[in-house]
């Protein structure tokens, strides 16, 4: 009875949703970035780019080293097997706004150091076992058989025993 | 060089989950109203406004002309400023160039966000690369979750010296009636009882592993407004004014693959760059009170050490002793801080202002309980930026 008083009173605080709004766009990715993607679809190889001051290779491959602030040119091949620079398994549900739908937990997620080139590449890692799926730990990149032309042409990596 | 300026007024509302009895240009409304009558002053005496938020949780992308009722900006210079999660801090920096600049006599600053209003982890990752960042990134929570991993292969760190800094943030909120998070069940207990209870209690959800729900920073509605007056002005204004002794902020890397990892080299050469500006040799033992942006519990570890309050690896001694508690010699984040109330455009301004009210002497309930003669302040945001204030009690030379 008292929530039916109080009601009489008070309207209920409304909120106005978006509906389904969708905004498609088209991102250039240059030079550097249509090099990357070309040997990801056709070739299933990495590349990244060499700084000539530094000497650091950054991947995916820029035009502009930040640190030296020179321009790159030099594309060098990566290996697809590397590192886990850093780790986390992820189980919390969130809305992917690429997708617009809920990302499957739990999954691995990680930043991978590659052979051969000294930044990482930001990737979902097939484990969830924290005694294996760790700091250290050796990984192999897993292509999708159909590629796009897209960072995820890379399925995920895999823990290389 | 500038006018010396002071921070003389500041004013937020209480951190909710929801506020759905308001909307942005409301909430903003709250937060101005308090500011001014904390200050004495009227809208009319303010010569200009530097708004900010995060644009992505609202999806509102002009903000200072959507808010112009809300802010007090009808006819007058209004400046929005975002850059992530630093948003609060960059704000105050503007505010304070803008009064420095001996242009503006009194300028008002204003952080503010409606978290409520969407998925926060999805808008988080809009605000990433599109191409090669948004397909797999996890928002905020799996990027400090990736730090806190190598923080704790790095020094052998534990989930207690994480649930440890967790407690701390979670007592001192008890302390601030506009902290979000009041965990009364807290109240009473023993700080080693409660860590036990948060690494161990299946309730304590894991995120993203390491982190438990309890070492994450809590999503909010919530608005904040600081007051900056020019030396002209500053000491008519304020008994005890809150000046601005140094101010620095880093950017490095664009891509988060890019960043180191091992430390928090934008927050460690920020807070280097203002520390010499003002002459602080000894940081733990010249700064009297902080005030974090430390969005989760190992950022209470490890960027203690990168702030050059301790050695690498000796963040957790620091907490264990109870340097940074509230009775200690350098108490961090007597609000609360972000992991209390975390309203993300607002935080980093509440950072400044809770602050300045720690030398002003108003901080009530919360007030650490020594002489304040420098408080510091930091933001933090998006691939490990940092934004750094120092303020002082002293007018500066
Ligand atoms: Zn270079």
């Amino acid at each position: 009875m008292e929530n039916n008083a109080q009601k009489k009173d008070e309207q209920e605080l409304l909120t106005v949703s978006s509906g389904e709004m969708f905004q498609p766009y088209d991102w250039s990715v240059g030079k550097f970035g249509s090099k990357f993607l070309h040997e990801l679809k056709e070739n299933k190889k990495l590349f990244g780019s060499k700084c000539p001051k530094c000497g650091r290779v950054f991947i995916p491959p820029r035009k502009v080293c930040g640190q030296c602030y020179v321009a790159m040119d030099e594309f060098v091949p990566v290996s697809d097997e590397g590192e886990v620079y850093v780790c986390a398994i992820i189980q919390f549900g969130f809305v992917d706004p690429e997708t617009g739908k809920q990302r499957p937990v739990p999954y691995g997620y990680a930043f991978i150091k590659l052979d051969g080139a000294d930044t990482c590449l930001t990737h979902f890692v097939d484990s969830v076992d924290p005694e294996k799926f760790k700091v250290g730990a050796r990984v192999r990149a897993v292509f999708e058989e159909k590629r796009k032309g897209s960072l995820m042409d890379i399925k995920h990596f895999e823990l290389v025993d | 060089m500038g006018k010396r300026v002071a921070v003389v007024g500041f004013g937020q509302t209480k951190g909710r989950s929801s506020r759905k009895d308001v909307n942005g240009v409301e909430i903003i409304n709250e937060a101005v109203v308090a500011a001014l009558a904390d200050a004495e002053l009227t809208i009319d005496d303010i010569d200009a406004i530097v708004i900010g938020n995060m644009d992505h949780f609202e999806g509102i992308n002009y903000v200072d002309s959507w808010s112009v009722e809300g802010s007090g900006g009808v006819m007058k210079p209004i400046f929005k400023v975002t850059t992530g999660g630093t948003t609060g801090t960059t704000v105050a920096m503007c505010a304070y160039y803008h009064a420095a600049s001996g242009m503006f006599d009194r300028v008002l600053a204003i952080g503010w966000e409606k978290n409520s209003e969407s998925d926060t982890t999805g808008a988080i990752i809009t605000a990433f690369d599109p191409v090669w960042e948004r397909p797999n990134l996890g928002g905020a929570i799996a990027g400090l979750a990736l730090e806190a991993s190598k923080y704790m292969d790095n020094y052998e760190v534990t989930e207690r010296d994480g649930a440890r800094v967790a407690v701390r943030e979670r007592l001192h909120a008890l302390n601030n009636p506009y902290a979000h998070l009041h965990q009364e069940w807290m109240k009473g207990m023993e700080v080693d009882q409660l860590v036990e209870l948060l690494v161990t209690s299946e309730q304590n959800q894991v995120l993203a592993y390491p982190l438990r729900m309890s070492d994450m920073c809590p999503r909010s509605d919530g608005a904040a407004a600081v007051i900056f007056a020019s030396e002209d002005v500053a000491e008519k204004i304020a008994p005890i004014p809150a000046w601005m002794v140094a101010t620095a902020n880093r950017h490095n890397f664009a891509l988060a693959g890019d960043v180191d990892m091992d430390r928090n080299t934008t927050m460690a050469s920020a807070s280097k760059a203002a520390f010499e500006k003002a002459g602080i040799k000894e940081p733990l033992k010249e700064i009297d009170v902080c005030e974090l942006y430390l969005p989760y519990s190992y950022a209470g570890l490890k960027w203690m050490e990168d702030l050059g309050f301790c050695g690498y690896g000796e963040g957790p001694k620091l907490l264990w002793d109870g340097v940074t508690d509230m009775d200690g010699e350098l108490p961090v984040n007597p609000s609360g801080g972000v992991m209390s109330s975390n309203a993300i455009g607002a935080t980093g301004l509440i950072r400044v202002g809770e602050a300045a009210i720690q030398i002003m002497g108003k901080a009530g309930t919360r007030q650490v309980p020594k002489d304040v003669n420098f408080a510091l302040a930091t933001g933090f945001g998006g691939c490990y930026w940092a934004d750094v204030m120092l303020l002082g009690k002293k007018k500066p030379a």
